[in-house]
């Protein structure tokens, strides 16, 4: 659901998905030193110039021309995934009040908030391409923008914690790192800023799972069990498979997007096959196997009919999410009126005093 | 100020020495709000900065590389915020 | 008769059931600036919750530790005063138990921080900048829905006068213990007196000043709370998380 691109493993200096953030931070400080004439030449220069930036592997900021296509994607892509963050928050943030143990509780409540800020910074990079948060909000709320489908799955156990964190934080980590390579620069500047503060979220969840798979048999089974209802809707977040995906060549030719939802998915699945081993627990797949000629894992695709009929409205949650998200903004509107209130009294008295 | 939650723009300087360096910009109603929420998101607690809130509404840009944006509905509020410059190290949470 | 274990077994258990409702905010706060920085202040109550309970487990010397003392005690055993444990009501209500809590908790740490018993010194020496955090943003917020419409200065006001009444059992004296209590009260007093002036509230007269917190004499909304909080912990006893 997110957008995807990313670099080859083997560009990263620190190894790892951490690494590859900072090698694209790096590529980015690069690109910046770098020459190029400063502006367009005339005003029937400004796709030209666009192109070059791009071409440069430079970033679009803010103030440039940009086709307006590139801007509404833009905006579709940033909002959905700032949507995504905070509804993000509600299955989660479902655990924290029964955490198990207090440093659990801690830990989670860290999470999720850090799931907030991160919804904000991307707002905030929305903003620049002449949107309002308010106007965002707006249509998340009447359902007009879509968020991430895999919210609308429930947490039914403590170990569904530990497999969000592991599954679809490792999903959404897979897809983001190539973001901070995003031609658009808020929009790369937010992610590399927000991957860098996620790098906890991912191994958070694989130690819930690792403790909850090392203990009781009872914790044994929770720690499954919620394996085996995240694995499919985790490797769905990758969007349809690449012949139905309807925004992806567009995306890649501006450098939003620079790999294929498939091959994503891909490397999703060959990085989780050897971290289940660790755990001792199972992907749910009987037909997960090592091909010796692709050098890849076969795996079972998940049912895109349900991924199809949970973005559409008709998944566990979706009602309740929403309406989650509708009861706290509405019942939080007296107190936003109140502070802009209170501001516009202090103004006044300033203009007041100023005048006398 | 007709927009009740109008934007701020965020400067901190992350240790002695350093210079307040723009790393993103939110909402609040009033420059006391705006600053608590600024220490909140972009710094979460981090002991000894200095934090500047700025009115987005009130800062004037000479951009000789930037060419007016073309799209209209917020055009003038928009270059105010090329948000997220990265932060110097010790300053982004956790 | 209250000796230091008794003492900061009452912190904590404040800490820690304060930490519990102000959770209960998060994904529903009234913006979502305020989202996070409701999960800081719970954050800092949690983390001196665990500092607390795990130093009054040793004080104990019975071999519990932070876990035990928050999963296997009933609502009788806790030692919490009643204000920390009440619903979180409307965002109100939330900002006038934050106000009066953390008017309570800066001149209790700072005392702490000043006092002999060198682990509560350092324990006090971190709350006490986190309290002082907290006071600010709670009276921050009270001015503004104090002075701001008529509706939030009814509802400020209508949470004011609901939660004033516990607040009489925070201070009452306890001689033996590390920080008297009621040597706490003057300076509550005043801060609390100049928010509420300033944010144009009216400072309720006492009268009616429930207590039984500190003996283990709750309002019927502990159990529930601690049912929530502890029912994963108990379900599976002895594991590891």
């Amino acid at each position: 659901m997110y957008g995807n691109d990313f670099g080859p493993p083997e560009e990263a200096p620190g190894g790892g998905l951490l690494g590859e953030v900072e090698a694209a931070e790096a590529a980015l400080r690069e690109a910046a030193a770098r020459q190029r004439r400063g502006a367009p030449a005339s005003d029937d220069d400004l796709a030209g110039y666009f192109a070059e930036v791009i071409e440069a592997d430079q970033k679009i900021e803010p103030r440039d021309w940009m086709p307006e296509k590139y801007r509404k994607t833009l905006i579709r892509q940033i909002a959905q995934h700032a949507h995504s963050e905070i509804i993000g928050m509600q299955p989660e943030g479902n655990w924290i009040s029964r955490a198990p143990s207090l440093k659990r509780k801690a830990i989670l409540l860290a999470k999720v908030q850090d799931e907030a800020g991160h919804g904000l910074y991307l707002y905030a990079a929305a903003e620049t391409l002449g949107v309002s948060r308010d106007e965002l909000v707006d249509l998340l709320l009447n359902g007009r923008q879509k968020y991430s489908s895999i919210f609308n799955y429930p947490t039914l156990t403590w170990a569904d914690v530990g497999a969000i964190g592991w599954l679809v934080d490792g999903a959404a980590i897979v897809n983001q790192v190539p973001l901070c390579r995003c031609s658009y620069g808020p929009y790369a500047r937010a992610m590399i800023r927000i991957c860098k503060e996620e790098s906890f979220h991912q191994r958070q969840g694989y130690e819930i799972l690792h403790s909850l798979s090392h203990g009781t048999p009872a914790q044994k089974a929770m720690a499954q069990d919620a394996v085996n209802r995240w694995w499919y809707p985790s490797l769905a977040m990758f969007g349809p498979p690449d012949g139905e995906s309807t925004h992806s060549a567009q995306s890649m030719a501006w450098k939003i997007k620079r790999f294929s939802n498939d091959e994503l998915r891909q490397r999703f699945v060959d990085m989780c096959v050897q971290q289940a081993e660790v755990l001792g627990l199972t992907i749910p797949d009987p037909d997960l196997r090592w091909n010796e000629e692709r050098q890849a894992y076969d795996f079972t695709q998940p049912d895109y009919d349900e991924l199809m009929r949970v973005i559409s409205g008709d998944g566990p949650c979706n009602r309740q999410r929403m309406a989650h998200r509708r009861r706290a903004h509405a019942e939080g509107a007296w107190v936003r009126e109140a502070a802009a209130a209170y501001a516009a009294k202090r103004a006044a008295e300033k203009k007041e005093k100023v005048a006398a | 100020m007709s927009d009740p939650s109008p934007l701020w723009e965020v400067f901190v300087r992350a240790r002695r020495g350093l210079s307040h360096t723009h790393v993103g910009s939110l909402h609040a109603p009033d420059a006391e709000l705006a600053l608590r929420n600024a220490r909140d998101l972009y710094t979460r607690r981090q002991e000894g900065v200095s934090i500047w809130v700025v009115p987005a509404g009130a800062i004037t840009a000479s951009s000789p590389d930037e060419k007016d944006a073309f799209f209209d509905p917020a055009a003038d509020k928009v270059y105010r915020h090329p948000t997220f410059y990265e932060v110097p190290d010790g300053v982004a949470h956790l | 008769m209250n000796g230091p274990f008794e003492f900061t077994l009452r912190l904590g258990d404040d800490a820690l059931i304060a930490a519990q409702r102000l959770a209960e905010w998060t994904t529903r706060a009234p913006e979502m600036e305020e989202d996070i920085a409701l999960a800081n202040i719970a954050l800092d109550q949690l983390g001196a919750a665990r500092l607390l309970l795990t130093y009054a487990g040793e004080l104990e010397g019975a071999g519990r530790d932070e876990d035990a003392l928050a999963f296997l005690r009933d609502d009788r055993e806790f030692r919490n005063c009643l204000l920390v444990e009440l619903p979180n009501g409307d965002f109100a209500v939330t900002m006038a138990k934050l106000l009066f809590l953390s008017a309570y908790q800066l001149p209790l740490y700072t005392a702490l921080a000043g006092g002999a018993d060198e682990r509560l010194v350092a324990i006090g020496a971190k709350a006490r900048k986190e309290s002082a955090y907290h006071l600010d943003h709670a009276s921050l917020w009270v001015r503004r829905l104090g002075d701001g419409t008529e509706e939030s200065h009814r509802r400020m006001q209508a949470a004011v006068d609901e939660i004033w009444p516990y607040t009489a059992e925070l201070f009452a004296p306890d001689p033996g213990a590390p920080v008297d209590p009621s040597t706490l009260r003057p300076e509550f007093e005043r801060v609390v007196t100049e928010v509420l002036a300033e944010a144009t509230l009216t400072r309720p007269e006492s009268g009616w000043a429930p207590a039984g917190g500190r003996d283990g004499l709750h309002t019927e909304h502990l159990s529930y709370l601690l049912a929530e909080m502890q029912v994963l912990h108990r379900a599976h006893p002895g594991a590891r998380w």
